[in-house]
């Protein structure tokens, strides 16, 4: 079986975000970048089941400019066999992502592609759940356990209510969350072999894919700033002062 | 313990700063068969980098011809030079010094330029690792250095594996060279096994703080460069302030106080952030917005704590050793040539041999030494010490003579016998509020479920001598709150205090291990990866 897993070059979890002044986006001018966190989990998971000999083959799949190649290539040096970049310099909404990716799925057969459950720069949580749709294949989203069984797969879902496990036929599109396992360290020796593991480049007319934009951003603003606050002596003045503000 | 994986290189350079890059480079320049790799303990290259940074550009016409067409990401010409001694309300204009003039310089962040400079080196096949810490020197069969050890990681507070544990692997090389920027974590313990320092003065430090700023449109003069003196330090404290005006409406601002500063109760954090609320600075700053800050430990000695930088197997660069030029306020352009000649001696002779006096004879410590009076004139005052260096400036260094330098962990006197002097610090507005704000600019983080990377040999010292005699300067001389002293009455002692350590703000500047009057404060490097995350700092 192949194992297929979404790597996405995001901003770093570390660097504190900073919006334009003109509101057009984020400041990325030399922002740290690195893989999005639960695809790192996605990752991880694909390659636990690959050592536990379920999996013959783990592919890291990304989209975006050259630049993601960096974190394929990361992917890679945690273990992953081969690299596949869907080469873009258009940013991706999740409809056209999820359709770039199940052409990828047409041509490799996988058994069951894990993604991270979101990404944390848009946060939007579509992309997997658009994927399973289009290639019609059951969904298993936010996953916290993954146990394959042959042509099965049993998986605990973090939902609102707690806990939930589903039985789902495969091949299916799991969405993972942030307890499903930790991500190992790279080794540095694994880095240098991770050089000579291969990368394929497709773009998105190599793929017959069409960018389309169905969601229209308007602009972006930062979160209000909080004021200044001030001290107060004792409960009457708070009570007093809160009044004063009409919150009580 | 099983045995450790190892990964053999020709040269292994620790550190990706000027020094080490610019050695990299050169080296594969002359030798391109070399196996040449950097490890560096920043998550990405120029993570951990922090400087003004004013840099002479003629070290790096030499290495990268052509630089000028494709500059760093950070690169703006200075256009004018400014010295200003502030009062606390007041400004007097200084003639700026010769070895201050910055005619065809660049204004530039040394942390994007050395990302950029790496981009340079892995173009030319150099191995770079980011997010690598190396914790411990290899020594080989004949107790020469052989290389570095990696640190170990997925290791938890109490030091047992965790499931994701790694164990650090080996590099070996025939050549080590340490480029690991002020005190660094192997250099110090090279210093002491080799005895570099034993014909040398001790070293001397500062210790820089530097924000950049998003500041009001109109308001940035770019290409302009201001230094200050004076206010908010008192005439027996060295140190003082840079102002340079970016493009794009930024602004890099910092503050370096000499860290043979006498007074147990002074907070060099504090008074950085003062000095920006001097009008002149205020005016500048207000309605903008802070993007960036960081700290770090910067050399001072100069030539006479120049330990030697050469011992078997391994070369000190840069301000491993210590080549900062302090009139100057300049060390890239000594780093970059000192990485270049170590390239070359070592692309040469394969041998550390010989460096150190090649070293000596070059235009690098030629420099330090026209300048080597100035720094320690500063130890009787603020004006003596600008008449001296009036002179030693219009002689070029040729008065005989050498002044000698100081350990800075000596100078602090305890609390019964100094008063601090009335600094007549004023009410702040001006972000960060304190320091727990700026570490959050710092974006600094590290796994809190490892062990502590600052070591306190004798704990006991802090809460009984300590406390009593100096008041616990830790406290007050960490720019990220690392020490703090906490009430607990669960411990055993008269104080009632127990030292708590926030490893986790730290931004790896070392002035603990540096100022910390007992020297029991010992700085080595955490898991690989962590500590601050620097944006064009």
């Amino acid at each position: 079986m192949k194992i297929l897993v979404g790597m996405k070059r995001v901003v770093d979890y570390n660097v504190r975000i900073r919006v334009l002044s003109d509101g057009s986006g984020v400041d990325t001018d030399g922002v740290k970048m690195s893989v999005n966190p639960f695809d790192e989990i996605a990752l991880e998971e694909a390659l636990r089941i690959r050592e536990a000999g379920k999996a013959e083959e783990v592919i890291v799949v990304s989209a975006g400019g050259d630049a993601c190649q960096q974190q394929l290539r990361t992917g890679l040096a945690m273990g992953a066999d081969r690299a596949i970049q869907i080469q873009t310099s258009e940013g991706l909404q999740p409809l056209s992502t999820a359709r770039a990716f199940l052409k990828i799925i047409e041509r490799e057969d996988p058994g069951l592609v894990i993604l991270g459950k979101q990404a944390i720069d848009d946060d939007n949580s579509q992309t997997g759940q658009m994927l399973a749709a289009l290639w019609d294949r059951p969904q298993a989203t936010f996953a916290s356990e993954l146990i394959l069984n042959g042509n099965s797969a049993r998986v605990t879902r973090e939902v609102d209510a707690g806990l939930e496990t589903i039985e789902i036929d495969l091949p299916a599109v799991v969405t993972v969350d942030l307890r499903l396992n930790e991500p190992r360290f790279v080794k540095l020796p694994d880095i240098m072999k991770a050089k000579r593991k291969p990368l394929d480049v497709f773009s998105m007319e190599d793929l017959g894919v069409a960018i389309e934009g169905n969601i229209e951003i308007g602009h972006h603003t930062p979160p209000p700033q909080r004021e200044k606050g001030i001290m107060v002596e004792d409960a009457a003045q708070l009570v007093e002062e809160l009044k004063n503000r009409g919150l009580i | 313990m099983t045995e450790r994986e190892i990964m053999e290189y020709d040269v292994i350079i620790v550190g990706a700063g000027p020094a080490g890059l610019s050695c990299a480079i050169r080296l594969k320049q002359l030798k391109p068969d070399l196996m040449v790799a950097v490890i560096e303990k920043g998550a990405q290259i120029g993570a951990h980098i922090l400087s003004g940074a004013v840099i002479e550009p003629e070290p790096l016409d030499q290495l990268l011809p052509g630089w000028r067409e494709n500059p760093p990401p950070v690169c703006v010409p200075v256009k004018k030079d400014e010295l200003w001694f502030l009062r606390k309300n007041s400004r007097i204009r200084l003639p700026t010094p010769p070895q201050q003039k910055n005619h065809g310089n660049f204004i530039v962040s040394l942390g994007s330029m050395c990302n950029w400079m790496a981009e340079k080196a892995e173009a030319l096949e150099v191995d770079i690792f980011p997010g690598y810490a190396a914790s411990e020197i290899r020594f080989d069969e004949n107790g020469a250095v052989g290389g570095v050890i990696i640190g170990d990681m997925g290791v938890d507070i109490q030091g047992n594996q965790k499931t994701t544990y790694m164990q650090g692997i080996e590099i070996h090389a025939a050549m080590t060279v340490v480029g690991e920027g002020c005190h660094g974590h192997l250099s110090k313990q090279l210093i002491r096994k080799y005895e570099l320092d034993k014909d040398c003065d001790p070293q001397t430090y500062g210790i820089g703080m530097k924000e950049l700023w998003q500041v009001q449109p109109g308001r940035s003069k770019p290409g302009l460069v201001q230094h200050t003196t004076g206010w908010p330090l008192d005439s027996k404290t060295y140190g003082g302030s840079f102002i340079y005006h970016l493009d794009k409406d930024r602004i890099a601002i910092g503050f370096v106080a000499g860290l043979d500063y006498e007074d147990p109760e002074f907070a060099p954090f504090e008074a950085f952030q003062q000095m920006k609320h001097h009008p002149m600075v205020h005016e500048l700053l207000e309605g903008g917005e802070i993007l960036s800050s960081g700290a770090r430990a910067i050399v001072e000695g100069g030539y006479q704590s120049l330990p030697k930088t050469e011992m078997p197997g391994a070369l000190l660069i840069g301000d491993a050793a210590g080549m900062l030029n302090v009139p100057k306020v300049k060390g890239t352009h000594q780093a970059i040539r000192c990485g270049m000649m170590a390239a070359e001696h070592i692309s040469e002779f394969a041998s550390s041999a010989g460096f150190d006096a090649k070293l000596r004879d070059s235009e690098i410590v030629k420099e330090l030494y026209k300048v080597r009076n100035i720094r320690p004139a500063f130890y009787q005052g603020f004006w003596r010490g600008f008449i001296r260096a009036a002179i030693e400036t219009i002689t070029m260094g040729k008065l005989p003579g050498t002044l000698p330098i100081h350990a800075d962990h000596s100078t602090l006197l305890k609390r019964d016998v100094y008063t601090a002097p009335d600094r007549q610090w004023v009410d702040r507005d001006l972000s960060p509020r304190d320091r727990l704000a700026s570490v959050y600019f710092a974006a600094t983080e590290h796994d809190e479920d490892q062990p502590v990377h600052l070591k306190i040999l004798e704990p006991d010292i802090c809460t009984t001598r300590c406390v009593e005699e100096y008041d616990n300067p830790c406290t007050r001389f960490c720019p990220a709150n690392v020490f703090e002293m906490v009430a607990d009455s669960r411990v055993n002692n008269d104080s009632g205090l127990r030292l708590q350590i926030n490893a986790a703000n730290c931004v790896h500047c070392k002035t603990c291990d540096i100022k910390d009057p007992y020297q029991i404060i010992n700085w080595v490097t955490p898991e690989g990866g962590c500590g601050p995350n620097y944006q064009n700092m």
